[in-house]
């Protein structure tokens, strides 16, 4: 008998309530809140002039309207810059409700308060907005010519520019045999999880505290961050993250407007107030990302290994810069992948536009890093005439070369040092998997058939597990059941479970009997947040942690009580016992229950548990005092986890394409993943988070975009629109895996969250490449994109 | 201006008990089920009838319920996820089938995923893999990709032919 | 996204439901379905002042077929013309074409009248019955009439029916002769409107020669397109017509916009070829006398 179900792909704990509709969403909490509801700016960039309510204030059911006239003390201030770096020499972020100027569509501008959501809504439809109108600015070539700009006060529209430099690589490329240029095109798309951004408050008048509950990645932070902005002591402000319907990064960027806001209106009305975003307002409210253009100039030798890359990227951050430059920064550290790049040199300039901010979205810039040196890999194996897996294997950082410095520093602050991975052995894998040895019998055999084929590859690795760090607390209750708790927050990554998994085989009980709480601030008020596929290897760690001290302690007062060495004990299914005893054996166990009953001496029993540990409830050694010096009552401990550096998982992708050669569709036959996340907690758990990841990345490479016109208009603001996969776009998945352990944390994990997106648009670019025999440069591409891109060759 | 809208009494039968509210026309089916009946577990992920979420069974069929006005829907039998339980309240064979194949993740869209492979499976208790794919094509997921609803429907298919 | 405020109303009778379309004019629009106006309502891009409810009219819910054509009353969705095994008998691009129209649990609601009286450019229904020349029955306060398919549809998302005027159904009439019909699309995902559809009907001779072709678009104009492509395929055996030709005529007498998901160029590029897939396989289908 074990109870170790570390490891094993158990079924999720959480899964019951989801699955019986007895979640508890945001939307779902608060059914006689007051609701909120926005004006936003129809127009990209303007000046606004008069705010007119006349025609609005008699609608029944109008409880409040506020513009930014109303936000009094630090409610009206700008929102803060949530990451400053010295590079983001013009960081700019917007105000709750704007205040004098909008720059992009969907910024809020007067915030209505009333009985119920459509009232709200007619309320906004009535509330005139007088605006004098600035030209905008759209799109990456416009903000780089800066003809126009989008702050007044930031010349060339540079929100930041960058530089990071391994080595000379102006020397190296003047001595290159072989040096080729890429110019290189990726789109807009975003998070879109099915639920929207939504913020619940209640004030309590009686003890002036506020109790917040939103749909974020981040509750510890927006926490802190709404006791500063609405001036209240941090041990008045409580917020919970209930269930989240996905996040995806989105989710972290806080305190949003409307987060702000909703509270703020709470305590100023004395109501509860709920605001839920709606899908039109996800689009233009929230953020987007992944929008950049790359140029790069790559130097080789002839067997095609790396001598000398410099890449210069602009990257559209949108109107503010709340996040600050995190994802091109990720950019530009992670397009090394698994490869070593001989000298390096990575600039990037942050370009403000008139459309949506840009924050990260899983991947978080390193799909367009992928995309850059995978298209890279491929264009030196067609100039050189070599086979595509040969010139990135040359290029591979061996197993033997771990840990190995790029000489350069990550987001998190840190050197960028790859901690383990066996690259080679992962693209073995790979190959095998997907044929890509018979692949050319498969196209021969396809082309006589008039069918058109093609077979991509595209490898990445990911930092995960950034720091700085996060904690966890165990406690075993009275009655057996262990509760555990964690800062981070939990969006659908199934980390009820997969903690549940790390505290019981630490401790040594059924994973059944642990309850996990996340992001909620009244349980565990130190954290960071679930971002940077960070949540297993940080909370993992910090729960293991707390767990192995529980342990400890366990065993001492079970020593105690069997007169036993803690040394000579286990636990095992809940039962403290001498290591190797039989079960039930008399006087050599006693339930974990009954230790935790032990461990919190009391004075009144108030049920037949806690009469054992009341002073006259059994023998009791009248030379200590109950409770020892240093240690506390209860079964309970907290233990936190903070990592030297982000530890790096890696995979490979395989696709094999057909394109239609009349109608120019494009379907994908197969795609294979190989991923190394280093030690899995529930396989079955980190197999779900790749599928995932794949669907993201097959829509940002075939289907998603934000597509805005020249004025500034998202002109596909909606899911008609915007084409998210179904499930007929969506290829079957086949995966395999290597775990390499990570040396820099005890449980040996890596990151898996964002894995699986990183690669979409590389490998699809590749195989649909190798299908038309040209390279394709902008993702992500339609069967319209391709047909004239076709023309254009024919034309040449 | 803005007098006070028209109320109407809508009954449904939902889940096998009568609920009534009285509510403006325009109040959707969604919001009627949410927020005035209190059945939280159907939920609204576009309201514009693209993504799925919000999917019920009317009468027996799947339907976008945040595409109807409850009024007009006045006195018909509704299923929502909350009645796809087996009676004792225990994972209908639905419910089951994605535990058991971790067909969910955030577990947002799931309700609109279980409703309508409830009523597909009355229509074809025996899916090929490709069938049981475009039976769920018409609802979105950002989390799984899809392949583990796919094999979600297929056990769903197992489990209600072991049923006696 | 929520709609705004209307007066409701919903009658059980079809005069009834014709009185009160009368006396609201203009400002009242038909509730069917709901799939295609319910969506605009919630993003209040329509506010209609009135809206006339006829999911009572119980008796317009009926799908009727006969070896003549197929009537559809306002009442009958999709799905229940899909599944329609009679109609399905007798024009078998029906069930063929409404399967490309949204997802099941759209057609479930959705009704087949509904979206003809929305006159979408890029409805599927909306082609085939100006394909097949079909006909719409309008009924008004004391009277009705039945118009064509060429004269029903005026513009883009216009038609010719009054304020005070219920579609009360469509007929799709079965072609006369030794046809084969077909639908086909290419849509961005499964489900979604079509960057180009067609559907074709070939008619050939005696001999199986071909004596007639016609296609009609979906997404290639403001309005539906039908055009006649006889003139490229005329009088050629059913396996052996120049059908590319027939599919280079067409697209020279489309004009389709650029929009979002395609250029022009790609759709005619994509009209012609369809076209030319489509006619092939119709007329493989009139030769073996399949329809």
């Amino acid at each position: 008998m074990t109870t170790r179900s570390f490891g094993e792909p158990i079924a999720r704990l959480e899964d019951p309530r989801l699955l019986t509709g007895r979640g508890r969403f945001l939307d779902d909490i608060g059914h006689r809140a007051l609701a909120a509801a926005f004006v936003r700016s129809p127009h990209a960039h303007a000046r606004i002039a008069d705010i007119d309510v006349t025609d609005a204030v008699d609608v029944e059911g109008l409880v409040a309207i506020f513009t930014h006239d109303d936000l009094d003390g630090r409610a009206g201030e700008p929102l803060p810059l949530l990451i400053p770096h010295e590079a983001l020499t013009h960081g700019r972020t917007g105000y709750a409700l704007a205040k004098d100027e909008v720059n992009h569509v969907g910024e809020p501008i007067v915030m209505v308060v009333a009985t119920d959501r459509y009232v709200a809504e007619d309320v906004c439809a009535r509330i005139r907005v007088d605006y004098e109108f600035l030209p905008p600015v759209v799109g990456i070539e416009a903000a780089r010519e800066a003809e126009l700009l989008v702050h007044d006060d930031v010349p060339g529209n540079v929100a930041a520019h960058m530089v990071q430099q391994n080595g000379d690589v102006e020397a190296a490329l003047a001595a290159a045999p072989h040096v080729l240029e890429l110019d290189l095109d990726i789109e807009r798309s975003a998070s879109t999880p099915l639920e929207g951004r939504g913020v619940h408050a209640r004030w309590d008048p009686d003890d002036a505290s506020l109790r917040v509950y939103t749909s974020t990645q981040a509750s510890t932070s927006v926490r802190a961050a709404l006791a500063a902005r609405l001036e209240l002591p941090l041990d008045r402000v409580e917020v919970v993250a209930p269930d989240v319907g996905g996040g995806f990064g989105v989710k972290i960027v806080h305190p949003w407007p409307e987060e702000v806001l909703v509270p703020w209106a709470a305590i100023r009305l004395g109501r509860e107030v709920k605001w839920t975003e709606d899908r039109r307002e996800h689009f233009v409210g929230a953020t987007h990302e992944r929008g950049q253009l790359q140029h790069v100039e790559v130097g080789f030798d002839d067997d095609g290994r790396l001598l000398g890359l410099d890449v210069t990227v602009w990257h559209d951050n949108g109107a503010y810069t709340p996040y600050g430059i995190i994802v091109p920064i990720i950019t530009t550290t992670q397009l090394l992948g698994p490869y070593k790049p001989g000298a390096y040199r990575a600039e990037f300039f942050s370009l403000y536009t008139n459309t949506v901010t840009v924050t990260p979205y899983r991947g978080a810039g390193r799909p367009q890093g992928c995309f850059a040196m995978e298209r890279t890999m491929d264009a030196i194996a067609a100039h050189l005439g070599l086979d595509r897996t040969v010139v990135r294997e040359r290029n591979f950082i061996r197993p033997d070369e771990m840990p190995y410095d790029h000489g350069l520093i990550f987001q998190d602050g840190r050197p960028l040092v790859y901690d383990s991975g066996d690259y080679p052995a992962t693209l073995d894998k790979l190959k095998k998997l997907i044929g890509w040895d018979e692949f050319e019998a498969f196209r021969a055999e396809a082309r006589a058939a008039g069918r058109r084929v093609g077979i991509g590859i595209a490898c990445y690795v990911e930092g995960t597990g950034v720091g700085p760090y996060e904690g966890g607390w165990v406690k075993v209750e009275t009655d057996g059941t262990v509760v555990a708790a964690t800062g981070l927050t939990t969006q659908g990554q199934g980390h009820r479970t997969v903690f549940a998994q790390v505290v019981a085989s630490e401790l040594g009980v059924p994973v059944d009997r642990v309850v996990v709480t996340t992001g909620d601030t009244r349980r565990f008020g130190y954290a960071v947040g679930t971002f940077a596929s960070r949540a297993a290897v940080m909370s993992g760690n910090a729960l293991a942690s707390a767990a192995r001290k529980v342990r400890e302690k366990a065993l001492r007062v079970a020593g105690e009580a069997l007169e036993a060495d803690p040394r000579d004990l286990e636990i095992v299914d809940g039962v403290v016992r001498v290591t190797g005893s039989p079960a039930g054996a008399p006087g050599a166990s006693i339930p974990l229950a009954t230790v935790a009953v032990l461990a919190n001496p009391l004075r009144y029993a108030f049920d037949r548990e806690a009469e054992r540990a009341t002073q006259f409830g059994g023998p009791v050694d009248f030379s200590k005092p109950p409770v020892a010096e240093g240690d506390s009552p209860g079964l309970e401990d907290t233990g936190f986890y903070s990592p030297p550096r982000s530890t790096f998982a890696n995979g490979m992708h395989a696709a094999i394409v057909e394109t239609d050669p009349d109608t120019a569709e494009i379907s994908i036959l197969r795609y294979c993943v190989v991923h190394d996340c280093g030690t899995l907690i529930n396989p079955r758990i980190v197999e779900g988070q790749i599928h995932g990841g794949v669907a993201q990345g097959v829509g940002g490479a075939l289907y998603e975009r934000m597509v805005y016109d020249d004025a500034g208009q998202l002109l596909n603001a909606s899911f008609m629109d915007f084409l998210m996969p179904y499930a007929t776009e969506v290829p079957v998945i086949e995966t395999d895996h290597l775990e390499t352990p990570s040396p820099l944390n005890p449980l040996g994990i890596k990151g898996a969250g964002e894995a699986g997106v990183i690669p979409g648009s590389a490998v699809l670019a590749s195989a649909i490449s190798d299908a038309e025999g040209f390279a394709v440069t902008r993702m992500p591409i339609s069967p319209s994109d391709l047909f004239s891109l076709r023309l254009a060759r024919e034309s040449r | 201006m803005s007098a006070a809208e028209e109320l109407y009494e809508v009954t449904l039968v939902v889940n096998g008990v009568p609920r009534s509210a009285t509510v403006p026309a325009r109040r959707l089916l969604s919001d009627f089920l949410r927020h005035d009946l209190e059945l939280t577990g159907t939920h609204v992920g576009c309201e514009h009838g693209v993504c799925g979420a919000c999917t019920v069974l009317v009468d027996g069929r799947p339907i976008r319920s945040c595409l109807q006005f409850a009024v007009t829907v006045d006195g018909a039998e509704v299923t929502t996820v909350e009645g796809c339980t087996r009676p004792d309240g225990e994972l209908g064979p639905v419910q089951q089938a994605f535990r058991d194949c971790h067909g969910l993740q955030c577990g947002f869209c799931t309700p609109g995923f279980v409703t309508t492979i409830t009523a597909y499976l009355e229509e074809n208790p025996a899916p090929t893999a490709e069938e049981a794919r475009e039976a769920i094509a018409g609802n979105l997921c950002r989390c799984t990709g899809y392949q583990n609803i796919v094999a979600s429907v297929l056990r769903a298919a197992e489990l209600r032919a072991e049923e006696p | 996204m929520k709609p705004a405020g209307f007066t409701y109303h919903r009658p059980v009778t079809v005069d009834d439901a014709v009185a009160v379309l009368a006396e609201v004019g203009p400002a009242g629009k038909v509730l069917a379905g709901g799939q295609s106006l319910v969506p605009l309502l919630n993003m209040r891009l329509a506010a209609p002042e009135h809206l006339v409810d006829i999911n009572r009219l119980s008796g317009l819910a009926y799908v009727r077929a006969d070896g003549d054509g197929v009537t559809v009353g306002a009442l009958a969705r999709h799905a229940d013309v899909e599944r329609d095994e009679t109609a399905y008998a007798v024009l078998p691009l029906l069930r063929e074409t409404l399967r490309h129209v949204a997802h099941p649990t759209i057609r479930n609601r959705g009704t087949t009248v509904g979206s003809i009286a929305h006159a979408d450019p890029a409805g599927e229904l909306t082609a085939v019955l100006a394909l097949l020349g079909g006909t719409v029955t309008l009924r008004r306060a004391g009277g009705q009439r039945t118009v064509a398919a060429a004269d029903f549809f005026t513009g883009p998302m216009s038609t010719c029916a009054d304020a005070g005027e219920l579609v009360t159904s469509v007929t799709f009439p079965v072609p006369e002769g030794r046809t084969g019909a077909v639908w086909t699309e290419v849509a961005r995902r499964h489900g979604d409107y079509a960057v180009c559809g067609t559907g074709v009907v070939v008619t050939l001779d005696d001999d199986l020669r071909v004596a007639g072709a016609r296609a009609a678009y979906v997404s290639m104009g403001p309005e539906p397109v039908v055009v006649d492509l006889t003139e490229a395929v005329a009088g050629a055996m059913y396996d052996d017509a120049g059908w590319p030709a027939a599919g280079r005529l067409a697209a020279g007498l489309l004009e389709p916009d650029d929009d979002i998901h395609a250029t022009a160029a790609y759709r005619r590029h994509l009209a012609e070829v369809l076209t030319a897939r489509a006619l092939r396989e119709a007329a493989g289908r009139a030769a073996g006398g399949q329809r």
